[in-house]
């Protein structure tokens, strides 16, 4: 579906079926220089099973309109702008990566607009290698072959999609490819230049992290550092998961969610 | 300056899409030779049925087997995704009628295979889908054949018969500036020797039947979906980017992106066409993509030696491969085919028809079949066999000399196949 935020069209998936007014939102938040597809596995799902699931193109990310938005404070105002256009009420969160972030910050910043945090990838600060960096802003495509190499883990850099016949390390690359010149860069340099301050004493909701063995971009020890200082935290481990999680464990992750959203 | 650690080409080749079987710890893929597959529950079966999650429900839309397959040509390609059909024809159709519907035009290239140019030319307009073939050399034909209707532009990465060479960068921006995608049959190439989807081709098919096979022992196509096109950024796909009522007003666009291609291929095109690879044919066919670079390599190590022998061969009025200096595309295939232009030739004999058919005649090692891309050497002589009924002006104008003898290289020492051409093109013109 299509609503409007700011006077720009935002484009939401939800799982092929009109959202359902009485069912409970879930906001589904993707990565830096992705889009809504990041969740094609789970979209569909939660939409089939008792949710209002609706996976949302950032600003400037897939059909959205708009330009992508320079910091994740600024993110997390226009997803909270955006929860208020949608109007169903406070949402579920689910965010990955730099979407995790985006979650952390609306619920600190506007507690009213969430009823739940599900962070897969966190951490409380996303430095950016800066070869990475330096090749986003260059728009070279180093930048989705290092995000792609980096955010998978072992096992899926050899095979396991689950889905016959698509290869993920190739989706995660022309996903990223397939962004609009600037779009990457944006991205990862509000990851960067974020700093989570007291974020974590000013969330009052229930959290879900989950965090994969193998995630080279935000690993365990990162999240562990996020984790220690939330109240209300539920940690889920998945070995040898990378970074990329919902699409390479996509099973895992649909009954991860179906669990902490219940 | 740090570089992706993605596993290389040969590893690729052996490892890409097959994990040891979970259950038994199999090595090698098993074949898996069923029809369908038990449901956990009802609640999987419809969340299968729905598309709300992966897996199998029966062997013509997808199998485990299969898949290893699918997923390891996807990796050598560097595609989202790949689907595999019973042949390369299949597979050309999976992909046509996928994006297209009656009212559609193709531009083509007129130098492909003859049973792509039937499809095209005597088939599918009967469906409503036309074409104009163009001189795949000429960009401006390639512009000016293109009408509000076309929704694709196809070639072959190395043309048929006189080995043109796919200029794929140029062919892709023009298609591109129409907002069209470019399909490429890549049979010829492998991704071993060029990889059209990094030279901005979108979709990539092949036989697979011959050099990733390898060994002719079993049929099959694919259908490599790049990712990289934008089926929703017009009104020319609806196939992709509006709802479809077969999975309840699914947008395969919307929902799936960048892979919309391959997800609908299967989803509709296996499940209503039925074209479905065998999983013991794909079994087949993955010990061949097991040893692709290396084949390949010996490949194209043979066919040098081959065209300097045909070169200096008395018997020998041409000699057509891109490696040959004067071959309209040399400098073009030392750009898009370092690793060398593939093993397919064509050469002229001295004595025309009949010469031609004391040559196929008196080949010993080299076996005369319709086929092309196997480990052995294989030789056929159009005018006698596959183009019979045309006339000498008709050749000609199909671009198929009642001299041309097309040579597929194999792998066997390059000397004994030199020997046996020697022999038979001394035996072609004692007439």
């Amino acid at each position: 579906m299509n609503i409007e935020c700011r006077g720009e069209t935002v484009n939401i998936a939800t799982g092929g079926v009109e959202v359902d007014r009485d069912l409970p939102p879930v906001v589904l938040l993707h990565g830096a220089g992705m889009d809504r597809t990041v969740w094609s596995q789970q979209t569909r799902y939660l939409a089939h099973h008792g949710f209002a699931a609706m996976a949302v193109d950032l600003p400037g990310h897939g059909e959205s309109g708009g330009e992508p938005l320079p910091s994740i404070a600024e993110m997390a105002d226009w997803v909270a702008e955006a929860i208020t256009e949608i109007g169903l009420g406070p949402a579920h969160l689910v965010g990955h990566s730099m979407g995790s972030l985006i979650s952390l910050e609306v619920a600190a910043r506007h507690p009213e607009a969430v009823e739940r945090i599900v962070l897969l990838g966190a951490a409380a600060a996303m430095p950016v290698h800066p070869d990475l960096l330096g090749a986003a802003e260059r728009n070279e495509v180093l930048a989705p072959q290092l995000i792609t190499s980096w955010g998978h883990g072992t096992r899926a850099h050899i095979a396991g999609n689950p889905t016959p016949g698509l290869w993920m390390r190739s989706g995660c690359q022309a996903l990223l490819e397939r962004a609009n010149d600037g779009v990457i860069f944006n991205d990862l340099a509000a990851c960067n230049a974020y700093e989570a301050g007291d974020v974590a004493a000013r969330i009052a909701c229930p959290i879900t992290v989950v965090v994969g063995s193998e995630d080279k971009m935000t690993p365990p020890r990162a999240t562990s550092q996020l984790v220690a200082g939330l109240s209300d935290v539920d940690l889920k481990h998945l070995d040898g998961v990378g970074h990329m999680m919902m699409i390479e464990v996509p099973d895992r992750i649909r009954e991860l969610l179906l669990d902490a959203l219940h | 300056m740090v570089d992706p650690e993605y596993l290389k080409f040969d590893t690729l080749s052996l490892h890409a899409g097959q994990e040891p079987d979970p259950t038994t710890g199999s090595r090698a893929v098993p074949i898996y030779q069923t029809t369908s597959y038990s449901f956990v529950d009802t609640e999987q079966a419809a969340g299968l049925f729905n598309l709300e999650q992966p897996g199998h429900i029966y062997s013509r839309i997808s199998n485990p087997t299969v898949a290893v397959l699918e997923e390891r040509i996807a990796a050598l390609e560097g595609g989202v995704g790949a689907v595999c059909t019973a042949s390369g024809m299949a597979a050309f159709h999976l992909a046509a009628a996928t994006i297209m519907s009656a009212g559609n035009h193709v531009v083509a290239s007129r130098n492909i295979y003859g049973g792509t140019h039937n499809m095209l030319n005597l088939t599918m307009p009967r469906f409503g889908i036309t074409t104009t073939f163009v001189d795949p050399r000429d960009p401006e034909a390639w512009r000016s054949a293109i009408t509000p209707e076309t929704r694709l532009l196809f070639a072959e990465t190395l043309g048929n018969p006189g080995i043109e060479v796919l200029d794929i960068p140029l062919i892709a921006q023009i298609a591109h500036e129409n907002g069209l995608p470019l399909m490429v049959d890549a049979t010829f190439t492998t991704p071993y020797l060029m990889k059209p989807i990094d030279l901005g081709a979108d979709i990539v098919m092949h036989s697979v039947t011959k050099f990733l096979g390898g060994h002719g022992i079993a049929l099959g196509g694919v259908v490599v979906d790049g990712g990289r096109f934008d089926w929703a950024a017009n009104d020319k796909f609806p196939t992709l980017s509006q709802p479809y009522d077969g999975y309840h007003g699914i947008s395969f666009a919307d929902e799936y992106g960048h892979q919309a291609l391959s997800m609908r291929a299967r989803a509709e095109g296996l499940r209503d066409f039925g074209a479905a690879m065998s999983p013991t044919n794909a079994f087949h066919l993955l010990q061949g993509v097991e040893t692709l670079p290396l084949r390949m390599k010996r490949h194209v190590e043979n066919t040098t030696s081959v065209v300097e022998f045909l070169e200096e061969a008395d018997a020998v009025t041409w000699v057509s491969h891109p490696s040959v200096a004067t071959h309209p595309d040399h400098e073009l295939a030392k750009q898009l085919l370092p690793k060398g232009a593939g093993a397919i030739l064509s050469f002229g004999i001295a004595g025309g028809r009949e010469a031609g058919c004391r040559f196929i005649e008196n080949v010993q090692l080299a076996s005369h079949l319709a086929n092309v891309g196997d480990a052995k050497t294989l030789v056929l002589h159009p005018a006698s066999t596959t183009h019979q009924q045309l006339s000498a002006e008709d050749l000609v104008a199909a671009g198929v000399g009642e001299d041309l003898i097309r040579l597929s290289v194999g792998l066997e020492d390059p000397e004994d196949i030199i020997s046996d051409l020697s022999r038979a093109l001394r035996a072609s013109q004692k007439g």
